[in-house]
Protein backbone atom coordinates (compact mmCIF):
# COMPACT_ATOMS: atom_id res chain seq x y z
CA UNK A 1 0.00 0.00 0.00
CA UNK A 2 1.38 3.84 -0.95
CA UNK A 3 0.48 5.62 1.50
CA UNK A 4 -1.28 8.69 1.30
CA UNK A 5 0.55 11.94 2.24
CA UNK A 6 0.86 15.48 1.18
CA UNK A 7 4.28 14.36 -0.81
CA UNK A 8 1.96 12.20 -2.30
CA UNK A 9 -0.37 14.57 -3.88
CA UNK A 10 2.59 16.21 -5.02
CA UNK A 11 4.00 13.81 -6.49
CA UNK A 12 0.56 12.59 -8.43
CA UNK A 13 0.36 16.61 -9.12
CA UNK A 14 3.19 16.00 -11.23
CA UNK A 15 2.15 13.56 -13.57
CA UNK A 16 -2.08 14.35 -13.75
CA UNK A 17 -2.57 11.77 -10.94
CA UNK A 18 -1.65 8.91 -13.35
CA UNK A 19 -0.24 6.72 -10.42
CA UNK A 20 -2.98 6.35 -7.77
CA UNK A 21 -3.49 2.57 -6.63
CA UNK A 22 -6.82 0.72 -6.18
CA UNK A 23 -7.26 1.02 -2.51
CA UNK A 24 -8.42 -2.44 -2.43
CA UNK A 25 -8.60 -5.51 -4.49
CA UNK A 26 -11.55 -7.75 -5.82
CA UNK A 27 -10.25 -10.89 -4.73
CA UNK A 28 -11.73 -14.25 -5.88
CA UNK A 29 -12.60 -16.58 -2.35
CA UNK A 30 -9.28 -18.80 -1.34
CA UNK A 31 -10.20 -22.55 -0.44
CA UNK A 32 -10.03 -21.84 3.56
CA UNK A 33 -8.81 -18.87 5.39
CA UNK A 34 -8.05 -19.12 9.48
CA UNK A 35 -10.79 -16.12 10.55
CA UNK A 36 -14.06 -15.72 8.08
CA UNK A 37 -15.79 -12.51 8.84
CA UNK A 38 -19.51 -11.79 7.37
CA UNK A 39 -20.28 -8.50 6.84
CA UNK A 40 -17.74 -5.39 5.68
CA UNK A 41 -19.45 -3.05 7.19
CA UNK A 42 -17.76 -0.66 9.82
CA UNK A 43 -17.56 -3.34 12.55
CA UNK A 44 -16.62 -6.60 10.56
CA UNK A 45 -13.98 -4.45 8.58
CA UNK A 46 -12.72 -3.17 12.24
CA UNK A 47 -13.08 -6.70 13.58
CA UNK A 48 -10.77 -8.07 11.08
CA UNK A 49 -8.14 -4.73 11.32
CA UNK A 50 -7.86 -5.80 14.87
CA UNK A 51 -7.43 -9.14 14.46
CA UNK A 52 -4.36 -8.26 12.31
CA UNK A 53 -2.98 -5.50 13.59
CA UNK A 54 -3.50 -6.66 17.26
CA UNK A 55 -3.63 -10.17 16.90
CA UNK A 56 -1.29 -11.19 14.09
CA UNK A 57 -4.29 -12.85 12.63
CA UNK A 58 -4.06 -11.83 8.60
CA UNK A 59 -5.20 -14.98 6.59
CA UNK A 60 -8.86 -13.38 6.68
CA UNK A 61 -11.33 -13.14 4.69
CA UNK A 62 -14.03 -10.50 4.63
CA UNK A 63 -17.09 -11.58 2.54
CA UNK A 64 -19.96 -9.12 1.95
CA UNK A 65 -23.39 -9.80 0.09
CA UNK A 66 -23.94 -6.51 -0.94
CA UNK A 67 -20.86 -3.90 -1.61
CA UNK A 68 -18.28 -3.03 1.01
CA UNK A 69 -19.66 -0.33 3.77
CA UNK A 70 -23.42 -0.36 1.82
CA UNK A 71 -25.65 -1.29 4.96
CA UNK A 72 -26.03 0.51 8.28
CA UNK A 73 -22.36 1.80 8.00
CA UNK A 74 -23.25 4.10 5.15
CA UNK A 75 -26.91 5.01 6.41
CA UNK A 76 -26.82 6.67 9.43
CA UNK A 77 -25.96 9.70 10.88
CA UNK A 78 -22.31 9.60 11.86
CA UNK A 79 -22.60 10.66 15.65
CA UNK A 80 -20.08 9.88 18.20
CA UNK A 81 -20.25 9.94 21.69
CA UNK A 82 -19.61 8.28 25.05
CA UNK A 83 -21.34 9.45 27.50
CA UNK A 84 -23.55 6.48 28.32
CA UNK A 85 -24.25 5.66 32.19
CA UNK A 86 -23.71 2.49 32.43
CA UNK A 87 -20.38 0.88 33.26
CA UNK A 88 -19.97 -1.63 30.54
CA UNK A 89 -21.31 0.89 27.76
CA UNK A 90 -19.54 3.78 28.72
CA UNK A 91 -15.93 1.47 28.27
CA UNK A 92 -16.47 -0.06 25.18
CA UNK A 93 -18.09 3.42 23.39
CA UNK A 94 -15.00 5.06 24.88
CA UNK A 95 -12.83 2.97 24.04
CA UNK A 96 -14.46 3.27 20.37
CA UNK A 97 -13.79 7.41 20.79
CA UNK A 98 -10.34 6.95 21.96
CA UNK A 99 -9.41 4.69 19.09
CA UNK A 100 -11.51 7.56 16.68
CA UNK A 101 -9.61 10.53 17.87
CA UNK A 102 -6.48 8.62 16.40
CA UNK A 103 -8.36 6.87 13.46
CA UNK A 104 -6.66 9.22 10.58
CA UNK A 105 -3.42 8.78 11.44
CA UNK A 106 -3.49 4.97 12.55
CA UNK A 107 -4.95 3.96 9.06
CA UNK A 108 -3.36 6.44 7.21
CA UNK A 109 -6.73 7.78 5.61
CA UNK A 110 -8.87 10.93 6.63
CA UNK A 111 -12.21 9.95 8.46
CA UNK A 112 -12.88 13.47 9.12
CA UNK A 113 -13.76 13.23 12.64
CA UNK A 114 -14.60 16.08 14.08
CA UNK A 115 -15.35 16.62 17.51
CA UNK A 116 -17.49 19.61 17.14
CA UNK A 117 -19.38 18.83 20.61
CA UNK A 118 -22.60 17.06 21.14
CA UNK A 119 -25.70 17.87 23.36
CA UNK A 120 -28.35 16.03 24.69
CA UNK A 121 -31.31 18.54 25.35
CA UNK A 122 -33.06 18.05 28.64
CA UNK A 123 -37.14 19.01 28.40
CA UNK A 124 -38.17 17.48 31.30
CA UNK A 125 -38.11 17.11 34.90
CA UNK A 126 -37.10 13.60 34.60
CA UNK A 127 -34.62 13.71 32.07
CA UNK A 128 -32.88 16.73 33.89
CA UNK A 129 -32.31 14.35 36.95
CA UNK A 130 -31.29 11.52 34.57
CA UNK A 131 -28.33 13.56 32.85
CA UNK A 132 -27.41 14.70 35.95
CA UNK A 133 -27.13 11.57 36.86
CA UNK A 134 -25.47 10.51 34.05
CA UNK A 135 -22.96 13.30 34.67
CA UNK A 136 -22.28 11.78 37.66
CA UNK A 137 -21.64 8.51 36.64
CA UNK A 138 -18.98 9.72 33.48
CA UNK A 139 -17.36 11.57 36.53
CA UNK A 140 -16.62 7.99 38.21
CA UNK A 141 -15.89 6.40 35.11
CA UNK A 142 -13.56 9.01 33.63
CA UNK A 143 -15.46 10.34 30.67
CA UNK A 144 -15.60 14.50 30.60
CA UNK A 145 -19.37 15.49 30.25
CA UNK A 146 -20.79 18.37 31.88
CA UNK A 147 -24.05 19.81 32.39
CA UNK A 148 -24.89 22.99 30.88
CA UNK A 149 -27.54 25.40 31.71
CA UNK A 150 -30.20 26.23 29.17
CA UNK A 151 -28.71 29.86 28.38
CA UNK A 152 -25.44 28.11 27.47
CA UNK A 153 -27.79 25.33 25.00
CA UNK A 154 -28.78 28.91 23.48
CA UNK A 155 -24.98 29.85 23.32
CA UNK A 156 -24.43 27.28 21.84
CA UNK A 157 -27.25 26.43 19.27
CA UNK A 158 -28.32 30.22 18.72
CA UNK A 159 -30.96 28.96 15.88
CA UNK A 160 -32.59 26.60 18.80
CA UNK A 161 -36.06 27.59 20.29
CA UNK A 162 -35.79 26.77 24.26
CA UNK A 163 -38.87 28.01 25.25
CA UNK A 164 -40.97 25.25 23.78
CA UNK A 165 -43.83 25.91 24.21
CA UNK A 166 -44.98 22.54 25.12
CA UNK A 167 -41.04 21.27 25.42
CA UNK A 168 -38.95 23.81 26.69
CA UNK A 169 -35.43 23.16 26.98
CA UNK A 170 -34.07 22.71 30.46
CA UNK A 171 -30.51 22.35 30.33
CA UNK A 172 -28.17 19.78 28.54
CA UNK A 173 -25.70 17.02 28.42
CA UNK A 174 -22.67 18.40 27.17
CA UNK A 175 -19.71 16.18 25.88
CA UNK A 176 -17.07 18.63 24.00
CA UNK A 177 -15.24 15.71 23.19
CA UNK A 178 -18.30 13.75 21.02
CA UNK A 179 -19.23 14.82 17.29
CA UNK A 180 -19.46 13.09 13.93
CA UNK A 181 -16.96 11.41 11.76
CA UNK A 182 -17.36 10.53 8.14
CA UNK A 183 -19.05 7.15 7.68
CA UNK A 184 -17.80 5.76 4.25
CA UNK A 185 -14.00 7.24 4.93
CA UNK A 186 -14.13 4.90 8.20
CA UNK A 187 -15.04 1.87 6.04
CA UNK A 188 -13.38 2.89 3.25
CA UNK A 189 -9.81 3.53 5.50
CA UNK A 190 -10.49 0.50 7.42
CA UNK A 191 -11.03 -1.88 4.16
CA UNK A 192 -7.85 -0.13 2.40
CA UNK A 193 -6.25 -1.42 5.83
CA UNK A 194 -7.43 -4.43 5.61
CA UNK A 195 -6.19 -5.10 2.43
CA UNK A 196 -3.18 -3.88 2.63
CA UNK A 197 -2.53 -6.88 5.42
CA UNK A 198 -3.27 -8.97 2.66
CA UNK A 199 -6.84 -9.95 3.53
CA UNK A 200 -9.51 -10.98 1.21
CA UNK A 201 -12.41 -8.41 0.88
CA UNK A 202 -14.99 -10.35 -1.20
CA UNK A 203 -17.85 -8.42 -2.29
CA UNK A 204 -21.14 -9.23 -3.80
CA UNK A 205 -20.72 -12.74 -1.92
CA UNK A 206 -23.96 -13.77 0.20
CA UNK A 207 -23.20 -16.76 2.59
CA UNK A 208 -26.28 -19.26 1.82
CA UNK A 209 -25.50 -22.04 4.54
CA UNK A 210 -23.45 -22.32 7.94
CA UNK A 211 -21.50 -25.22 7.63
CA UNK A 212 -21.26 -27.35 11.20
CA UNK A 213 -19.43 -30.68 12.71
CA UNK A 214 -19.93 -31.80 16.22
CA UNK A 215 -20.91 -28.05 16.88
CA UNK A 216 -18.13 -26.65 15.60
CA UNK A 217 -18.13 -24.29 12.84
CA UNK A 218 -16.36 -25.39 9.45
CA UNK A 219 -17.05 -23.23 6.87
CA UNK A 220 -19.98 -21.40 4.74
CA UNK A 221 -21.28 -21.73 1.64
CA UNK A 222 -21.88 -18.53 -0.46
CA UNK A 223 -23.00 -17.66 -3.83
CA UNK A 224 -19.32 -18.08 -4.58
CA UNK A 225 -18.78 -21.06 -3.73
CA UNK A 226 -18.11 -22.68 -0.24
CA UNK A 227 -15.57 -21.21 2.05
CA UNK A 228 -13.46 -23.49 5.05
CA UNK A 229 -12.77 -21.55 8.21
CA UNK A 230 -11.04 -22.18 11.42
CA UNK A 231 -12.95 -19.45 13.00
CA UNK A 232 -15.95 -17.16 11.71
CA UNK A 233 -16.81 -14.01 13.11
CA UNK A 234 -20.93 -12.94 12.28
CA UNK A 235 -21.25 -9.16 12.57
CA UNK A 236 -24.19 -8.47 10.11
CA UNK A 237 -26.30 -6.46 12.34
CA UNK A 238 -29.58 -6.45 10.73
CA UNK A 239 -29.67 -9.67 9.45
CA UNK A 240 -27.72 -11.83 12.55
CA UNK A 241 -30.76 -13.51 12.85
CA UNK A 242 -31.06 -15.01 9.31
CA UNK A 243 -27.61 -16.09 9.56
CA UNK A 244 -28.04 -17.49 13.50
CA UNK A 245 -30.83 -19.51 12.05
CA UNK A 246 -28.44 -20.88 9.32
CA UNK A 247 -26.26 -21.97 12.43
CA UNK A 248 -29.28 -23.00 13.96
CA UNK A 249 -29.81 -20.79 17.11
CA UNK A 250 -31.82 -18.11 17.51
CA UNK A 251 -31.00 -14.62 18.75
CA UNK A 252 -32.87 -12.23 21.67
CA UNK A 253 -33.22 -9.45 18.65
CA UNK A 254 -35.58 -8.41 16.19
CA UNK A 255 -34.64 -6.02 12.84
CA UNK A 256 -36.75 -2.80 12.09
CA UNK A 257 -35.65 -0.06 10.07
CA UNK A 258 -34.29 3.38 11.20
CA UNK A 259 -34.60 6.33 9.08
CA UNK A 260 -32.63 9.31 8.48
CA UNK A 261 -32.29 12.03 6.08
CA UNK A 262 -30.70 15.51 4.78
CA UNK A 263 -31.85 18.67 3.82
CA UNK A 264 -30.58 21.03 0.66
CA UNK A 265 -27.05 22.62 1.86
CA UNK A 266 -27.39 25.77 3.53
CA UNK A 267 -24.74 27.92 5.49
CA UNK A 268 -23.64 27.29 8.44
CA UNK A 269 -26.37 27.18 11.16
CA UNK A 270 -25.27 24.63 13.63
CA UNK A 271 -21.58 23.47 14.57
CA UNK A 272 -22.91 21.07 17.07
CA UNK A 273 -24.43 17.80 17.36
CA UNK A 274 -28.19 18.39 19.64
CA UNK A 275 -29.84 15.39 20.20
CA UNK A 276 -33.34 15.57 21.73
CA UNK A 277 -34.44 12.31 23.09
CA UNK A 278 -37.86 13.36 24.29
CA UNK A 279 -39.34 14.78 21.42
CA UNK A 280 -36.94 12.23 19.56
CA UNK A 281 -35.17 14.44 16.79
CA UNK A 282 -31.68 14.69 16.48
CA UNK A 283 -29.30 17.43 14.03
CA UNK A 284 -26.19 18.24 12.96
CA UNK A 285 -24.87 20.23 9.88
CA UNK A 286 -22.24 18.05 7.20
CA UNK A 287 -19.38 19.74 5.91
CA UNK A 288 -21.40 19.81 2.77
CA UNK A 289 -24.27 22.61 4.46
CA UNK A 290 -26.46 19.41 4.48
CA UNK A 291 -28.58 19.33 7.57
CA UNK A 292 -28.18 15.73 9.15
CA UNK A 293 -31.89 14.70 10.50
CA UNK A 294 -33.18 11.31 12.43
CA UNK A 295 -35.44 10.46 14.59
CA UNK A 296 -36.90 7.11 16.16
CA UNK A 297 -36.99 3.64 14.82
CA UNK A 298 -40.18 1.94 13.48
CA UNK A 299 -41.16 -0.61 15.58
CA UNK A 300 -42.82 -3.48 13.86
CA UNK A 301 -40.12 -6.53 12.26
CA UNK A 302 -39.28 -5.19 8.44
CA UNK A 303 -36.22 -6.38 6.47
CA UNK A 304 -37.03 -4.03 3.61
CA UNK A 305 -34.74 -1.06 4.08
CA UNK A 306 -37.83 1.11 4.24
CA UNK A 307 -39.54 2.72 7.10
CA UNK A 308 -42.76 5.04 6.92
CA UNK A 309 -43.78 8.37 6.05
CA UNK A 310 -45.90 9.26 9.95
CA UNK A 311 -42.09 8.24 11.58
CA UNK A 312 -40.76 11.09 9.10
CA UNK A 313 -43.48 13.12 9.77
CA UNK A 314 -42.83 12.76 13.56
CA UNK A 315 -39.73 13.45 13.70
CA UNK A 316 -39.73 16.46 11.22
CA UNK A 317 -42.77 18.28 13.45
CA UNK A 318 -40.82 18.12 16.29
CA UNK A 319 -37.21 19.36 14.13
CA UNK A 320 -39.50 22.01 13.04
CA UNK A 321 -40.82 23.05 16.36
CA UNK A 322 -37.48 22.80 18.18
CA UNK A 323 -35.24 24.60 15.30
CA UNK A 324 -38.12 27.48 13.61
CA UNK A 325 -35.97 28.17 10.70
CA UNK A 326 -35.46 25.01 9.19
CA UNK A 327 -39.55 24.92 8.55
CA UNK A 328 -38.51 26.26 4.77
CA UNK A 329 -35.68 23.90 4.03
CA UNK A 330 -36.10 21.46 1.20
CA UNK A 331 -35.14 17.59 1.67
CA UNK A 332 -32.86 15.97 -0.21
CA UNK A 333 -32.55 12.09 0.13
CA UNK A 334 -33.66 10.13 2.76
CA UNK A 335 -32.81 6.56 3.37
CA UNK A 336 -33.20 3.46 6.54
CA UNK A 337 -31.07 0.82 7.31
CA UNK A 338 -32.57 -2.60 9.70
CA UNK A 339 -31.75 -2.02 13.17
CA UNK A 340 -30.50 -5.16 15.23
CA UNK A 341 -32.55 -4.56 18.29
CA UNK A 342 -31.98 -6.62 21.86
CA UNK A 343 -34.11 -6.56 24.75
CA UNK A 344 -31.79 -4.59 26.58
CA UNK A 345 -31.19 -2.17 23.60
CA UNK A 346 -27.53 -3.29 24.51
CA UNK A 347 -25.12 -4.60 21.69
CA UNK A 348 -23.53 -8.53 22.04
CA UNK A 349 -20.21 -9.86 21.48
CA UNK A 350 -20.29 -12.81 21.79
CA UNK A 351 -19.42 -16.56 21.58
CA UNK A 352 -22.47 -18.45 20.24
CA UNK A 353 -23.98 -22.04 20.89
CA UNK A 354 -21.63 -23.31 17.82
CA UNK A 355 -18.31 -23.47 18.43
CA UNK A 356 -15.40 -20.91 17.06
CA UNK A 357 -18.74 -19.02 15.94
CA UNK A 358 -18.54 -15.51 17.71
CA UNK A 359 -21.52 -13.02 17.02
CA UNK A 360 -20.72 -8.99 17.20
CA UNK A 361 -24.57 -7.47 16.83
CA UNK A 362 -27.35 -5.80 18.59
CA UNK A 363 -25.90 -2.29 18.20
CA UNK A 364 -29.69 -0.95 17.12
CA UNK A 365 -29.54 2.58 16.73
CA UNK A 366 -26.01 3.52 18.13
CA UNK A 367 -23.63 1.40 15.95
CA UNK A 368 -21.41 3.90 13.97
CA UNK A 369 -19.92 5.40 17.09
CA UNK A 370 -19.05 2.31 18.67
CA UNK A 371 -17.03 0.83 15.07
CA UNK A 372 -13.59 1.15 16.01
CA UNK A 373 -14.16 -0.55 19.76
CA UNK A 374 -16.59 -3.10 18.96
CA UNK A 375 -14.12 -4.53 16.30
CA UNK A 376 -11.29 -4.02 19.09
CA UNK A 377 -13.44 -6.50 21.56
CA UNK A 378 -14.68 -8.55 19.21
CA UNK A 379 -11.08 -9.03 17.56
CA UNK A 380 -10.00 -10.16 21.04
CA UNK A 381 -12.36 -12.32 21.39
CA UNK A 382 -12.17 -13.95 17.95
CA UNK A 383 -8.75 -14.25 18.59
CA UNK A 384 -8.31 -15.75 21.56
CA UNK A 385 -11.84 -17.46 22.09
CA UNK A 386 -12.61 -15.77 25.37
CA UNK A 387 -14.14 -11.96 25.49
CA UNK A 388 -11.42 -9.44 27.10
CA UNK A 389 -12.82 -7.13 29.63
CA UNK A 390 -14.61 -4.65 27.35
CA UNK A 391 -17.05 -7.51 25.34
CA UNK A 392 -17.25 -9.77 28.69
CA UNK A 393 -20.29 -7.94 29.77
CA UNK A 394 -22.19 -8.56 26.50
CA UNK A 395 -22.19 -12.13 25.82
CA UNK A 396 -25.35 -13.59 25.19
CA UNK A 397 -25.90 -15.41 28.73
CA UNK A 398 -26.63 -12.07 29.95
CA UNK A 399 -30.55 -12.41 28.76
CA UNK A 400 -30.34 -15.56 30.55
CA UNK A 401 -28.61 -14.66 33.79
CA UNK A 402 -30.64 -11.55 33.98
CA UNK A 403 -27.52 -9.49 33.53
CA UNK A 404 -28.90 -6.37 31.77
CA UNK A 405 -27.43 -3.55 30.35
CA UNK A 406 -30.69 -1.10 30.42
CA UNK A 407 -29.34 1.78 27.90
CA UNK A 408 -32.70 1.50 26.57
CA UNK A 409 -33.61 3.64 29.91
CA UNK A 410 -30.45 5.19 30.62
CA UNK A 411 -29.37 6.45 27.19
CA UNK A 412 -32.78 7.68 26.50
CA UNK A 413 -34.15 6.20 23.09
CA UNK A 414 -31.93 7.46 20.88
CA UNK A 415 -28.26 5.90 20.93
CA UNK B 1 -47.08 3.23 5.55
CA UNK B 2 -48.68 -0.36 5.93
CA UNK B 3 -52.37 -0.89 6.06
CA UNK B 4 -54.11 -3.92 8.28
CA UNK B 5 -57.84 -5.19 8.54
CA UNK B 6 -58.48 -5.58 12.03
CA UNK B 7 -60.83 -8.60 12.39
CA UNK B 8 -62.62 -7.50 14.47
CA UNK B 9 -64.72 -4.26 13.55
CA UNK B 10 -63.50 -5.06 10.41
CA UNK B 11 -62.10 -1.43 9.09
CA UNK B 12 -58.70 -0.66 7.16
CA UNK B 13 -56.57 -0.24 9.86
CA UNK B 14 -53.49 2.46 8.73
CA UNK B 15 -50.33 1.89 10.66
CA UNK B 16 -50.58 5.21 12.85
CA UNK B 17 -54.28 3.65 14.20
CA UNK B 18 -52.57 0.58 15.48
CA UNK B 19 -50.10 -0.34 18.33
CA UNK B 20 -47.34 -3.11 17.16
CA UNK B 21 -47.13 -5.91 19.77
CA UNK B 22 -44.21 -8.04 18.44
CA UNK B 23 -44.45 -11.98 18.29
CA UNK B 24 -47.34 -13.41 18.44
CA UNK B 25 -48.03 -17.31 19.60
CA UNK B 26 -45.25 -17.60 22.32
CA UNK B 27 -45.78 -19.63 25.28
CA UNK B 28 -46.03 -17.84 28.66
CA UNK B 29 -43.62 -19.88 31.01
CA UNK B 30 -45.00 -20.38 34.52
CA UNK B 31 -43.08 -20.17 38.09
CA UNK B 32 -41.47 -23.92 37.59
CA UNK B 33 -39.52 -23.08 34.36
CA UNK B 34 -35.97 -23.21 33.48
CA UNK B 35 -34.00 -19.88 33.01
CA UNK B 36 -33.34 -21.37 29.38
CA UNK B 37 -37.30 -21.26 28.66
CA UNK B 38 -37.86 -17.89 30.45
CA UNK B 39 -35.04 -16.37 28.13
CA UNK B 40 -36.75 -18.23 25.41
CA UNK B 41 -39.94 -16.53 26.80
CA UNK B 42 -38.99 -13.08 26.88
CA UNK B 43 -36.48 -12.47 24.58
CA UNK B 44 -35.48 -15.02 22.20
CA UNK B 45 -36.84 -14.08 18.81
CA UNK B 46 -37.85 -15.65 15.36
CA UNK B 47 -37.05 -12.23 14.19
CA UNK B 48 -37.66 -13.89 10.21
CA UNK B 49 -36.98 -12.69 7.24
CA UNK B 50 -39.88 -13.69 5.52
CA UNK B 51 -43.65 -14.58 7.17
CA UNK B 52 -43.80 -13.25 10.78
CA UNK B 53 -46.64 -13.77 12.62
CA UNK B 54 -47.18 -10.50 15.35
CA UNK B 55 -49.83 -9.34 17.51
CA UNK B 56 -51.46 -5.73 16.56
CA UNK B 57 -53.83 -3.74 18.83
CA UNK B 58 -56.30 -1.51 17.12
CA UNK B 59 -55.25 0.80 19.72
CA UNK B 60 -57.14 4.36 17.95
CA UNK B 61 -60.41 2.09 17.19
CA UNK B 62 -62.05 -0.47 18.73
CA UNK B 63 -58.98 -0.96 21.07
CA UNK B 64 -58.84 -5.00 20.66
CA UNK B 65 -55.63 -6.62 20.45
CA UNK B 66 -55.51 -9.71 17.19
CA UNK B 67 -52.96 -11.42 15.06
CA UNK B 68 -51.42 -10.87 11.58
CA UNK B 69 -49.29 -12.79 9.55
CA UNK B 70 -47.37 -9.86 7.72
CA UNK B 71 -44.16 -10.55 5.30
CA UNK B 72 -40.78 -8.85 6.62
CA UNK B 73 -39.78 -7.64 3.18
CA UNK B 74 -42.85 -7.27 1.13
CA UNK B 75 -44.60 -6.03 3.90
CA UNK B 76 -47.45 -7.90 2.56
CA UNK B 77 -50.02 -8.79 5.04
CA UNK B 78 -51.78 -12.20 4.36
CA UNK B 79 -54.26 -11.79 6.98
CA UNK B 80 -55.63 -11.12 10.29
CA UNK B 81 -57.59 -12.90 13.04
CA UNK B 82 -59.01 -12.74 16.56
CA UNK B 83 -56.34 -13.30 19.67
CA UNK B 84 -57.63 -15.67 21.15
CA UNK B 85 -56.25 -18.76 19.86
CA UNK B 86 -52.82 -20.64 19.90
CA UNK B 87 -52.42 -21.07 16.34
CA UNK B 88 -53.30 -19.39 12.85
CA UNK B 89 -56.04 -20.50 11.47
CA UNK B 90 -55.59 -23.25 8.96
CA UNK B 91 -56.82 -21.23 5.62
CA UNK B 92 -54.59 -18.53 6.31
CA UNK B 93 -52.05 -21.08 6.72
CA UNK B 94 -52.37 -22.89 3.07
CA UNK B 95 -52.89 -19.04 1.54
CA UNK B 96 -49.40 -18.22 2.78
CA UNK B 97 -48.19 -21.78 1.50
CA UNK B 98 -49.46 -20.95 -1.44
CA UNK B 99 -47.77 -17.35 -2.01
CA UNK B 100 -44.40 -18.33 -0.15
CA UNK B 101 -43.74 -21.64 -1.60
CA UNK B 102 -40.15 -21.35 0.62
CA UNK B 103 -42.08 -20.61 3.63
CA UNK B 104 -40.82 -23.18 6.73
CA UNK B 105 -44.09 -22.79 8.58
CA UNK B 106 -45.11 -20.78 11.51
CA UNK B 107 -43.19 -22.59 14.41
Amino acid sequence: MRRYSIFAIAREAMRYHSGWERAWRAPEPKKRYDVIVVGAGGHGLATAYYLGKVHGIKNVAIIEKGWLGGGNSGRNTTIIRSNYLQDASAAIFEKALQLYEGLAKDLNYNVMFSPRGLLMLAQSEHEVRGYKRTVYANALQGIETEWISREQVKDLVPIINIDGPRYPVLGALYQARGGTGRHDAVNWGYARACDAMGMDIIQQCEVTGIRTENGEVRGVDTTKGSIDCGKLAVVVSGHSGVLAEMAGFRMPIESCPLQAWVSEPIKPVIDVVVMANLVHCYISQSDKGELVLGGGIDHPNNYSQRGSWYTLEETTRALVETYPIISRLKMLRQWGGIMDITGDHSPIISKTPVRNMFMDCGWGTGGFKAIPGSGWAMAELVAKGEPGPLAAPFSLERFREGRFIDESVAAGVAH
Amino acid sequence: MQIIPCPYCGVEAEETELTYGHEAHLKRVGPDSDAADFEAYMFTRKNPKGVHFERWRHSNGCGKWFLAARHTVTLEVFGTYPAQTTEPPAELVEKIKAKCPEWKGWK
